[in-house]
């Protein structure tokens, strides 16, 4: 129950660590010598939102909404400092976690099958990440079938073919070149005729830019619903945390073509810390459900709001926290 | 959020007309826009720390010129100030006289490095050399096969060994190379995270088996804030010559060149701007300077006008302008040339204050389709003198191209729109066009 387990979150905690940069080295001394909330900390903290790509409206959005905090409700030890980020960054998180009963992901109980549809850019890790879901849905204890609907790049049927396996679920798939739309057809009315509980459909990636493309989406998702008429129930766009301020126009023109139902944060186990879903869940409501921190099957874990807030300011974290992070 | 700069320093430079100089206090607004604007396009933060400094010290004292807003003015120092920061020189590949001469490429998971490998394959290959691409990425599922199909549509060798080792299959590569009379090797490596290190030192080791002429760092236009660890991490490892920034094709601003350029100081090499295999540009740093700053691509869009424009056509349509006999004969044939010049969206992106009007607009190409389909359906005649299409030859035509009438008077309506505004712009010339469009978007 890999994905489930809150321990490997120290795993991505810990990749953070490591590489902690200068900046948050600097606060954390500023922290401690200062235990006082004043502008130059607070020019800091927005130094660390900036960095984590956070953006720089959103970092002043919520820098200024703590420093009024500070001013109204007379806060003034610096230690109090993390309590404050935490609830003014979650408080920009829409929180719409997915339901689990704390071992296994719950299927919310449709009409079968569940269908969920990965959509992105090209190389945020789109098929991985149906590899890893099918993984965590399989473990669950849900029958699950895959729709190969990326006809478009060089041996992407093969690499989902090798995820299918690995997490021992079936795969419905066509030629390359193939219209992407009928693959979704075909595997919708497979998993129906095999009273499957979950599909996942995989889609090649393009950029939110080129219209035809998203037409193309579009149709995929038209397509479904005309032999589920719930189809898909879910619809997750898939970041890069490594991708910058383009993320936003990226899950705006998603959402406009297929109207999102969630994001997924890849890549997390690098330096990168994805702070940029923070403006794109707060600006358009759309929650975070996984994050991916590995490239094991077992990589993909449900999104923890706290540990993610957590992981973004680890350092200022309370003095004993503080201590034993220098022993490592 | 992504407004022209110029426009949004517009408004925090009102309080400079009127004022002879640009002083600490008038200045201090604007450098706050500056300083956020370069943030949404990902400059990091210490980049954009040390940029606004040195505008600062520019700007302080410069006299504001009469002609020009002050907008206008203050990003022409902070466009030189990118440009200087880039480099204007653009950087070839140099490959030396060793053969085979090979390439090394690395970068992250997901930043494009297979791709961007049968891209250069397919470039070098234009240009008479005898590539071979090395697959190396023995851990993501079915990489190799992507490289072999790739490949395949190259008509170029691949070599993938049955090893399991990614170092031996790039060592045995060379000799593999001899023996097809490949002249260039281009290695293929795994995706890696900087902070891994087992994976850092194997690619470390695939250099020292190599000693690759150059070693290409690929990375994602869209890279946020994290570009400068990442550049630097490969950097500290590998002393990349040059640095590959893929998918340019989307609306990034792409300020990790930026920091990128600042933080290693190598030149960006190439550019990847779409999926297909010919979609490789060499990189223009003095170019990027207008992207970051959200002024459009004027450069490269003249360029490929120039590239795809018959010269001659040109001149003769410029002629039947200015004798106002323009036809839809002649419009038909000017789609037909813009349409050479690529996808009408990248086309378009190119064009400044452009990319804000478009957003949300189809601009496929398709909305070319129902003009061509109503020309194609019009009589030599009609084309010539569109004003004896009445009523029923409008139905007709309308029935041919598969349109509407009201789809015909619509293009109807606005070729002769068309007309009346290249009569402007012929009789007053095109400085008095082009500052009547200024005086329009300003306005």
């Amino acid at each position: 129950m890999g994905f489930l387990d809150s321990l490997k979150f120290s795993r991505l905690k810990e990749g953070l660590t490591k590489t902690r940069d200068s900046i948050v080295q600097k606060v954390q001394r500023i922290v401690r010598a200062k235990r006082k909330i004043d502008a130059e900390l607070l020019d800091e903290i927005e130094e660390i939102l900036i960095t984590s790509d956070v953006g720089a409206t959103t970092s002043m959005d919520i820098i200024d909404r703590i420093r009024e905090r500070v001013k109204s409700q007379g806060y003034e030890d610096a230690s109090e400092l993390m309590r404050l980020l935490r609830e003014e960054v979650g408080a920009f998180l829409a929180d719409e976690p997915v339901e689990t009963d704390g071992t296994s992901i719950l299927v919310p109980s449709v009409k079968k099958p569940y269908v969920v549809m990965i959509v992105g850019v090209n190389g945020v890790g789109k098929t991985t990440t149906v590899g890893k879901l099918a993984h965590n849905y399989k473990t669950s204890g849900y029958e699950v079938l895959i729709g190969a609907a990326d006809t478009f790049r060089a041996a992407a049927n093969r690499q989902l073919e090798i995820w299918a396996d690995r997490a021992g679920v079936g795969i419905i798939q066509q030629k390359p070149g193939a219209d992407p739309a009928s693959v979704a057809f075909d595997t919708l009315q497979s998993a129906m005729a095999r009273n499957v509980d979950v599909v996942l459909i995989d889609t090649a990636g393009r950029l939110h830019t080129r219209s035809n493309l998203m037409e193309e989406l579009k149709k995929i998702k038209r397509v479904m619903s005309k032999i589920h008429a719930e189809a898909p129930h879910e619809v997750l766009l898939v970041l890069d945390a490594t991708t910058g301020q383009n993320a936003i126009q990226q899950a705006k023109l998603f959402d406009e073509a297929v109207q999102l139902t969630g994001l997924v944060v890849t890549k997390l186990d690098g330096t990168a810390k994805g702070g940029v879903v923070i403006g794109i869940s707060h600006e358009m409501k759309t929650p975070v459900k996984y994050i991916g921190v590995g490239e094991q099957i077992d990589d993909l874990q449900v999104f923890d709001r706290d540990a993610f807030v957590d992981a973004l300011f680890g350092s200022l974290e309370t003095e004993e926290d503080v201590s034993v992070e220098e022993e490592l | 959020m992504f407004e022209n700069l110029s426009d949004k320093l517009d408004g925090a430079l009102k309080r400079l007309r009127g004022q002879h100089r640009i002083t600490e206090e008038n200045v201090s607004d604007t450098l706050r826009e500056v300083r956020r604007a370069l943030l949404d396009a990902d400059v990091h933060l210490a980049v954009v720390k040390e940029f606004i400094e040195s505008v600062k010290a520019k700007a302080l004292g410069e006299t504001v010129v009469k002609s020009v807003s002050p907008g206008e003015q203050m990003v022409k120092i902070l466009h030189d100030e990118l440009m200087a920061l880039m480099g204007s020189e653009q950087s070839d590949l140099l490959l030396g006289n060793r053969i085979p001469a090979v390439v090394l490429v690395a970068g992250l998971q997901g930043s494009g490095k297979t791709t961007f490998c049968a891209k250069l394959a397919r470039h070098l290959k234009s240009k008479g050399r005898r590539p071979m691409l090395v697959a190396a990425d023995v851990y993501r599922p079915a990489a190799i096969d992507q490289l072999k199909l790739l490949a395949g549509e190259l008509n170029v060798p691949v070599y993938s060994g049955d090893e399991k080792n990614p170092v031996e299959i790039a060592r045995e590569s060379i000799d593999a190379a001899r023996r097809l009379m490949a002249d260039t090797v281009i290695i293929d490596t795994a995706g890696r995270l900087s902070i891994d290190e087992e994976m850092m030192r194997e690619v470390e080791n695939i250099k020292k088996a190599v000693k690759p002429d150059e070693t290409l760092f690929v990375v994602d236009a869209m890279t946020g804030q994290d570009a400068v660890n990442t550049a630097r991490a490969f950097h500290d490892r590998l002393d990349y010559e040059g640095v590959v920034l893929t998918k340019l094709d989307g609306d990034t601003r792409g300020g990790a060149a930026l920091s990128i350029r600042q933080v290693v100081n190598k030149p960006i090499k190439f550019a990847g701007v779409g999926e297909k295999l010919d979609a490789l540009e060499p990189f223009h740093p003095d170019r990027i300077a207008s992207r970051i700053l959200g002024m459009g691509d004027i450069v490269t869009l003249v360029e490929k006008a120039q590239e795809q424009i018959d010269e001659e056509e040109a001149l003769r349509l410029e002629r039947k302008m200015r004798k106002n006999q323009f036809t839809l004969e002649d419009f038909y044939n000017q789609i037909q040339q813009i349409k050479k010049m690529g996808p009408l969206s990248s086309v378009l992106e190119m064009i400044p204050g452009m990319g804000k009007a478009m957003r949300g607009a189809d601009v496929s190409d398709d909305a070319f389709k129902h003009i061509e389909a109503i020309i194609q359906s019009m009589t030599p005649e009609e084309r010539e003198t569109p004003a004896i299409i009445n009523a029923s030859r409008r139905r007709r035509i309308a029935m041919g191209s598969g349109t509407t009438v009201q789809d015909v008077n619509r293009l109807l309506k606005q070729f002769n729109e068309m007309k009346k505004l290249m009569k402007r712009v012929t009789r007053g010339g095109m400085k008095n066009f082009m500052q009547d469009m200024r005086a329009q978007r300003l306005g």
